[in-house]
């Protein structure tokens, strides 16, 4: 006979569980990409939360120092490729600030139109993944129907879906093709079934509400500390969007809301993110319906390149077209910060020019790489699988948070 | 009577000389935005006072990043950009340093602070004094140098690949098929600023190599 196995085993209430570490990620599809998180956990409970970055780091802020600025856009679009043109937006804004040039009405309307384009693409792909992470499937497949559509008007503008590089310092690439600020208005009109839709799937779903309310509470004074902004600062009870409180191009002409959530949970920021959406849609409309006829860049060929036409016909626009995509143009020396409500938050770039045509210092200030610092705080006593939801409303994006 | 963006930044920088007496050496105000110098000694008390000061009440730290300047003796600039809800004003802190002296964390002043510093160390080698959790960030695992300074090449010094025969991911340093290049584009379409060519010392350089918008406009309308 052979001995039973569980011999001298003791079993009482004080039999402790040893904590151990846990490696979430990098290739879990609730990890938003490439995220590798190190988990601390007292059995099912999260004591800490280390998460690794960095698998996705492209050097991008180096790589830009070597390129001209009209060679580092699409740098811009390789970030958060989410809402590429949100990001193209804040390094246009700065050049141009350095530049001391202003851009014309249509294109600051232009731009307008297609950030907020990016918000709801952005949103869309946040809400949707977010409820995946949390059990529900359907959302993912009506939203990404309607990601698509928007990500076609991206393509008629500038010839891609995701890459956009558009958005110029000095205006936009080229004016939109005929018949698109329709078709962009037509949809504004149908999305917000959709959106409805959505609301009617998860807002009040019972399995939603469990897995999100009352799930990663930040304070404003947590949200103030951490450096936390766009959705997860609102979310907490703060109305601050710089799209209303230091306008840029056309917003100071928009009407519109900042919807803030009371909780600070993730159910809060979901709230946010879905009136967010609306509140897109009415900008949109609004800038379709005041878009000027006119120019949609400065009329410097010192830095825009002149049309195509004239190019066939004057020497001078040729030589000022070779010389825009060869050496580019000199920045005036100075340093300036310019920020842009991102859909995520505030994406700004800070630009150190030294004369010549290329960028001293790029410093890309990405919002998502602020929230994932405040995960370890925000999980801390919570579920694994509350983790996952705390990703989820995080709204992080690798590529600008590895940069 | 109106102020400019300026006037109201001076105002508010002598406000803060004031309070602060000597932590800030001395500040610029460039396109309306205020930038503060201070010493290594007293930013954590410059930030401190910035941060509950119920004139500046700039509460969020929102950015802390480092320029290299190798020419320079001390030659790391680290820089805090501050934002104040309240005010809906933004202030710009610089202190520099070089690579042996450590910077104070300011960890203790603003939590945020923690992942942004560990980047400047990361990309630039300043270390920061007292932080909670020195280490690298955003650089691979066993990585050595720091990637954003002047010196390290854009190519970097070692690839990986996976090793068919060995089953992993092998290290190799770097072989360019190619030389690496930089076509330096400068040339005298706007003047140069920097470079002297031969015969240069000839001619009367223009005063800046930029021409202002304004000018280059009022000049295609002649």
């Amino acid at each position: 006979m052979t001995e039973p196995l569980t011999q001298n085993v003791e079993i009482s209430d004080e039999t402790q569980i040893k904590p151990y570490t846990m490696n979430f990620g990098p290739q879990h599809p609730a990890a938003h990409g490439v995220l590798r998180l190190v988990l601390e956990m007292e059995g099912e409970v999260v004591e800490r939360a280390d998460p690794h970055i960095g698998l996705l780091h492209r050097g991008t802020e180096k790589l830009i120092e070597y390129k001209t600025y009209l060679q580092a856009i699409p740098y811009f679009d390789r970030l958060d490729y989410v809402a590429p043109m949100n990001q193209e937006h804040a390094f246009a804004l700065g050049v141009e600030k350095l530049l001391g040039i202003t851009v014309p009405e249509r294109g600051q309307y232009i731009r307008v139109l297609f950030c907020e384009l990016g918000r709801v693409l952005n949103h869309l792909l946040n809400i949707t993944t977010f409820a995946l992470d949390v059990g529900a499937i359907t959302p993912s497949l009506w939203g990404f129907e309607e990601r698509e559509i928007g990500m076609e008007f991206y393509e008629r503008v500038c010839g891609a879906r995701l890459h956009a590089n558009y958005f110029r310092p000095g205006g936009v690439h080229q004016d939109m093709p005929a018949g698109l600020a329709e078709d962009i208005y037509e949809w504004t009109e149908t999305l917000p079934k959709v959106i409805n839709d959505l609301d009617n799937l998860l807002t009040n779903n019972r399995i939603f509400k469990q897995r999100t309310v009352d799930i990663g509470v930040v304070s404003k004074q947590e949200a103030l500390d951490w450096g936390f902004t766009g959705p997860m600062l609102r979310g907490s009870n703060v109305a601050w969007d710089l799209r209303k409180s230091q306008p840029y191009d056309a917003y100071e002409k928009m009407d519109f809301d900042i919807p803030v959530g009371k909780t600070g949970d993730c159910y809060a920021r979901y709230l946010v993110r879905m009136e967010e959406m609306r509140q897109s849609i009415k900008i949109m409309r609004q800038a379709i319906e005041q878009m000027p006829e006119g120019p949609v860049k400065v009329n410097d060929y010192k830095i825009a390149p002149p049309p195509r036409a004239e190019m066939k016909r004057s020497m001078e626009a040729m030589i000022h077209h070779f010389k825009l995509y060869t050496e580019g143009y000199h920045v005036p020396a100075g340093e300036t910060y310019a920020a842009v409500e991102a859909p995520k938050g505030e994406f700004a770039v800070y630009i150190v020019s030294d004369g010549t045509n290329r960028p001293y210092r790029c410093r890309l200030r990405a919002p998502g790489f602020y929230h994932l610092q405040g995960l370890d705080f925000m999980s801390k006593g919570h579920m694994l699988a509350d983790t996952v939801s705390i990703i989820g409303s995080l709204d992080i994006v690798f590529g600008e948070i590895d940069r | 009577m109106s102020f400019t963006q300026d006037d109201i930044m001076t105002e508010l920088a002598e406000h803060i000389q004031e309070e602060t007496d000597g932590a800030v050496s001395h500040f610029t105000i460039a396109k309306g935005e205020l930038i503060l110098h201070t010493s290594r000694e007293s930013l954590k008390k410059l930030l401190i006072f910035l941060r509950d000061d119920p004139e500046c009440e700039f509460k969020q730290l929102v950015d802390i990043c480092g320029v290299d300047y190798p020419q320079k003796a001390e030659r790391f600039e680290v820089v805090y950009n501050l934002l104040s809800m309240e005010q809906n004003n933004r202030v710009r802190v610089k202190v520099t340093t070089d690579e042996d002296t450590p910077v104070p964390s300011v960890v203790s002043v603003f939590a945020g602070a923690n992942w942004a510093e560990r980047e400047v160390w990361d990309m630039y080698g300043v270390m920061f004094e007292g932080h909670p959790d020195h280490r690298r960030i955003l650089t691979d695992y066993g990585f050595d140098g720091h990637p954003l300074r002047k010196e390290f090449p854009l190519t970097g010094f070692v690839e990986l690949r996976y090793d068919e025969a060995e089953k992993r991911v092998v290290y190799e340093p770097v072989q360019l098929n190619q030389d690496f290049r930089v076509y330096d584009n400068l040339s005298p379409w706007e003047g140069l600023t920097k470079i002297q060519l031969p015969g240069d010392e000839k001619a009367t350089k223009p005063e800046t190599g930029y021409m202002p918008y304004e000018k280059s406009v009022k000049e295609a309308g002649e």
